[in-house]
């Protein structure tokens, strides 16, 4: 089975010296979630913006649904969907009116996405929000709406970057459950980059990023029984540790 | 291609919703070119002696001579505010999502220029409206030849705004780009006065200003006002187009540009 994305041998510096990221290799399987972990400072938005086409990798190579984003960035984002770190909705346009314009600017017809919108705000439970201003809304509705937004063109990757930043505990327990359920009912692959290791379920497969490089890859379960700990965060503690690099 | 279409659409689109909602924005856009005209233009007519020179077959009134800059200046003010919501944009992460749709990265920024330039095409219409209402007109044809030579203008002065959006960081920033864009680029220009005027002054000061982009501008929109077309300036504004899109373009490139960079102090 084809990753849905794969990374190989990534590596990035801001100059000055130094590098954010060095070696960075994993692969994302569909259907599965897999969640990028790392302390403040480890190197994920680096890798976030890699992803997203912010910068350009100094070193290896991206592909996303087999598209090699620097050779075919068209096809590659095609098959991708985001949901970024900072909130990106027009805060005076209506809900509606911000899934039309994303979709718009994916090239989507009208036709194809009236039905479409419909759908996603029946799933998110936003259809009665559905032409109020973005302004109005809260932190855990916005993010949904965003959840929304990146899923408009049915894409087989879903990228999230620390997306419960300034959720209540609620909210942010609601998207877990939501984001979950996108990867066992539509067969998503979805990569969610995180520092909170409970927004990690057992059955999920990890990349554990320190300092620039990947520390671990692989199922929770047996990344747990390897280091034989109870919890992620005690195994990643002992990772780090083991390295010598506090 | 229909992508693309679909794309510019959207991104036309959600600039004017933007720009509708935003009242107070569009008000001081109409306010500032109208105090110019009926204050400023009012005290110094008596100052200044306009002699008859083209595009006018006659003498004219001081409002007559000013109208065309004062157009200019509300383009001028739209490209830097959009330059200003570029950087607002990127902190917000709307640039970001933008610079994620599958379609080449200029085509994107192009379209987000276009999108400013209709908003700014806008405004002037909305400006030469009352102006008209008070009796300061053009010729008819005037208001429809003069749109390519406004859009044009706008996507020019909207490439400078977005190459200074990926150099500038902060929104305070905009203090700056008063002092150091936009009061030279009015001042050294044909806009308040013809240039003769200015090299009465100093010869130096003339030559800056005939080489000023936007006094090309000014003069593009002065000639297309009355139907006519001054190449020379449109050949200026154009050049000065391509020039500026490279620039921002190389800016906007994550590859080369400035965002790399700039980006380093960024957490995680």
């Amino acid at each position: 089975m084809r990753a849905a994305l794969t990374v190989d041998q990534l590596g990035f510096s801001y100059g000055k010296g130094g590098f954010a990221l060095r070696g960075v290799a994993f692969a994302v399987e569909p259907g599965r979630f897999t969640a990028l972990l790392g302390a403040n400072g480890a190197g994920k938005s680096t890798l976030m913006g890699l992803l997203t086409r912010l910068f350009t990798p100094d070193m290896g190579s991206i592909h996303i649904g087999g598209h090699d984003l620097r050779r075919r960035p068209g096809a590659a984002l095609a098959a991708m969907g985001v949901v970024f770190q900072q909130p990106t909705l027009d805060l005076d346009l209506t809900v509606h009116q911000n899934l039309t314009y994303a979709a718009g600017l994916r090239g989507l017809s009208a036709r194809q996405t009236a039905p479409r919108i419909t759908e996603l705000l029946d799933r998110f439970a936003l259809s009665d929000r559905a032409d109020d201003k973005v302004r109005l809304l809260n932190g855990g509705h916005r993010r949904r709406v965003e959840l929304a937004r990146a899923l408009l063109h049915r894409p087989p990757l879903l990228i999230l970057d620390e997306p419960t930043v300034g959720l209540d505990a609620a909210s942010r327990r609601d998207l877990v459950d939501h984001v979950h359920r996108l990867c066992t009912d539509d067969r998503v692959a979805v990569f969610w980059a995180t520092h909170l290791f409970d927004e990690v379920q057992d059955g999920d497969d990890v990349v554990l990023l320190h300092r620039g490089r990947v520390r671990a890859t692989g199922r929770v379960r047996d990344l747990l029984s390897r280091n034989g700990t109870g919890t992620l965060g005690e195994a990643f503690e002992t990772l780090v540790r083991a390295e010598g690099t506090p | 291609m229909m992508a693309y279409l679909r794309a510019l659409k959207a991104v036309i689109w959600r600039e004017m919703l933007r720009f509708l909602h935003q009242r107070e924005r569009f008000i001081s856009a109409l306010v500032r070119p109208l105090v110019w005209l009926f204050i400023f233009a009012a005290g110094f007519r008596a100052a200044l002696g306009i002699s008859v020179q083209p595009p006018y077959d006659t003498y004219i009134t001081y409002e007559t001579y000013v109208l065309p800059g004062l157009a200019a200046m509300v383009l001028l003010f739209n490209g830097m505010q959009s330059s200003l919501s570029m950087v607002y944009d990127r902190e917000m992460g709307s640039m970001r999502l933008l610079l994620t749709a599958p379609l080449p990265r200029e085509f994107l920024l192009m379209a987000k220029l276009l999108a400013g330039a209709v908003v700014g095409l806008a405004q002037v219409a909305a400006f030469l409206a009352i102006a008209a209402l008070t009796g300061l007109t053009v010729p008819a044809m005037g208001y429809l030849t003069v749109i390519p030579a406004l859009l044009l203008a706008g996507l020019m002065l909207g490439a400078v705004g977005m190459l200074l959006s990926s150099t500038i960081r902060q929104l305070e920033n905009f203090a700056g780009v008063m002092n150091f864009v936009i009061f030279p680029a009015f001042f050294l220009s044909s806009a308040l006065y013809p240039l003769w005027k200015l090299r009465e002054g100093s010869e130096w000061l003339y030559l800056l200003a005939r080489f000023n982009p936007f006094t090309n501008a000014v003069e593009l929109i002065r000639f297309a006002l009355y139907g006519q077309m001054d190449w020379a300036a449109a050949g200026w504004v154009a050049g000065a187009t391509v020039a500026f899109l490279t620039l921002s373009f190389w800016a906007y490139n994550p590859a080369r540009g400035l965002m790399p960079r700039k980006a380093g102090g960024g957490e995680g």
